[in-house]
């Protein structure tokens, strides 16, 4: 029954030359509650925001025209990636040789796999470092970061990457826990090569370093 | 003859559960929501693993929507004045002067996207008028006419002495050179750490992060 049944003295027994008063229904109809109910439920659900936004840290290195404050990063151990229009992504190893045969490309789904590729490789080459792991104790860090001290990502996105591939490349960096890395602007040559591999761009606007 | 009665079952259901149940869930929405609060503009952000709640206070937030542009926003619950506080100053910075009067309909918040010079008449319009209206965005593309760096300039000396977040708030197909030249009026105010405003996530199973998450519960 949709309805709340508030009687129930049937069994009352009254006495003779009484006359039965006439029961009144109590039964009250809760359609329209149920209704209104919903109605709102409804309403909520597409109002709500269910899930509160999160934010990421990004700590970005001053400017500098001192070249011996500049960060120096090892060529072994660093790691080129350049986004590039409609997801597309690059990416080379150490220095790009004239030929630039180490200039792949990829999707953000293989970059993971990459990473980890070449932190484990940067890793492997490890010397023991007491300074560094003994700082890093005092401090009650764990030693991974002495580790990988040598390896670097360096992100280059051009012109056409999205928003959104910058965010998932720093994403990628915390989730592989990649403790350096940097945006930088990617060089003339590797736009070139962007371009002619069909995924970036308009050319650059200066011809490519040679 | 009697007739041989055939008994009539109710076709009534008993709702009350159904009712209950409903109920329920109405009040878990109702207690479990924060209404989605008026953008002129939808922004969808990227995800990202990472954990950090996006403070509400002592804030401000650059948004790039889908067109590349930009918009300010200050985050002052405690005090709404500090938010009048910021565009006067960003106004005075590019030679304008704002009253008080001016900013009278200004509310906690609110996404400012038009050039320092058309603010006046901007706000001068009622508040729901303001969301209609559609913003040009603050000039950001070229680094000696950036607006931005008057407001971040602005933002940095109201809120002088208290901790002051800077969250940048990008939409999915936002191209990269917007938010290049955001982190360039960023860097030109000396602010180097800022906040990215993501959605949650879960971090990738098998992933490093994945495995100290793990251990961590």
């Amino acid at each position: 029954m949709a309805s709340l049944d508030t009687g129930g003295d049937e069994g009352h027994k009254k006495g003779p030359g009484v006359k039965k008063a006439k029961k009144l229904n109590t039964r009250v109809d809760m359609t329209p509650m149920v209704d209104l109910g919903f109605l709102l439920i409804t309403f909520f659900i597409f109002t709500a925001t269910m899930s509160n936004p999160t934010t990421m840290d990004l700590n970005m290195p001053k400017d500098t025209d001192k070249k011996d404050e500049e960060t120096k990063i090892k060529q072994s151990g660093s790691l080129s990636v350049i986004l590039g229009k409609d997801n597309s992504l690059f990416y080379y190893e150490g220095e790009l040789d004239a030929t630039a045969s180490g200039f792949k490309s990829a999707t953000y789904k293989e970059i993971r796999d990459i990473v980890i590729r070449k932190k484990k490789e940067v890793i492997s080459r490890y010397v023991t470092d007491p300074v560094c792991e003994s700082e890093a104790k005092a401090k009650g860090k764990s030693i991974d970061d002495c580790k990988q001290k040598d390896f670097f990502v360096v992100i280059k996105p051009t012109e056409d990457a999205t928003y959104k591939n910058v965010v998932d490349m720093l994403d990628e960096m915390t989730i592989n826990k990649v403790a350096r890395y940097a945006l930088v602007k990617p060089f003339d040559s590797e736009l070139e090569l962007v371009r002619l591999s069909g995924g970036g761009g308009p050319a650059a606007a200066t011809p490519p370093a040679k | 003859m009697a007739k041989a009665k055939i008994q009539k079952k109710s076709t009534d259901t008993d709702m009350t559960p159904f009712v209950d149940v409903a109920f329920l869930i109405l009040s878990f929405f109702i207690m479990a929501t924060k209404f989605k609060p008026a953008e002129p503009v939808p922004i969808e952000t990227p995800n990202s693993v990472s954990s950090q709640t996006m403070p509400d206070n002592n804030a401000v937030m650059m948004s790039i929507d889908k067109d590349n542009k930009v918009y300010f926003s200050v985050m002052s619950k405690s005090d709404v004045q500090k938010g009048k506080e910021v565009i006067k100053e960003a106004a005075k910075r590019a030679g304008l002067t704002l009253t008080d009067a001016d900013l009278a309909q200004y509310q906690d918040g609110e996404m400012i996207g038009m050039p320092l010079n058309k603010i006046k008449g901007f706000m001068a319009l009622p508040p729901a008028e303001r969301g209609k209206v559609a913003q040009d965005g603050i000039p950001v593309k070229d680094s000696a006419t950036s607006e931005l760096v008057n407001w971040i300039g602005a933002a940095k000396y109201v809120f002088a002495g208290e901790p002051l977040k800077y969250l940048v708030k990008g939409d999915n197909t936002s191209k990269y050179p917007t938010f290049g030249a955001v982190i360039d009026a960023m860097k030109r105010n000396d602010e180097q750490k800022y906040n990215l405003v993501t959605m949650p996530q879960d971090a990738p199973a098998g992933t490093e992060l994945y495995q100290e998450r793990l251990k961590g519960k």
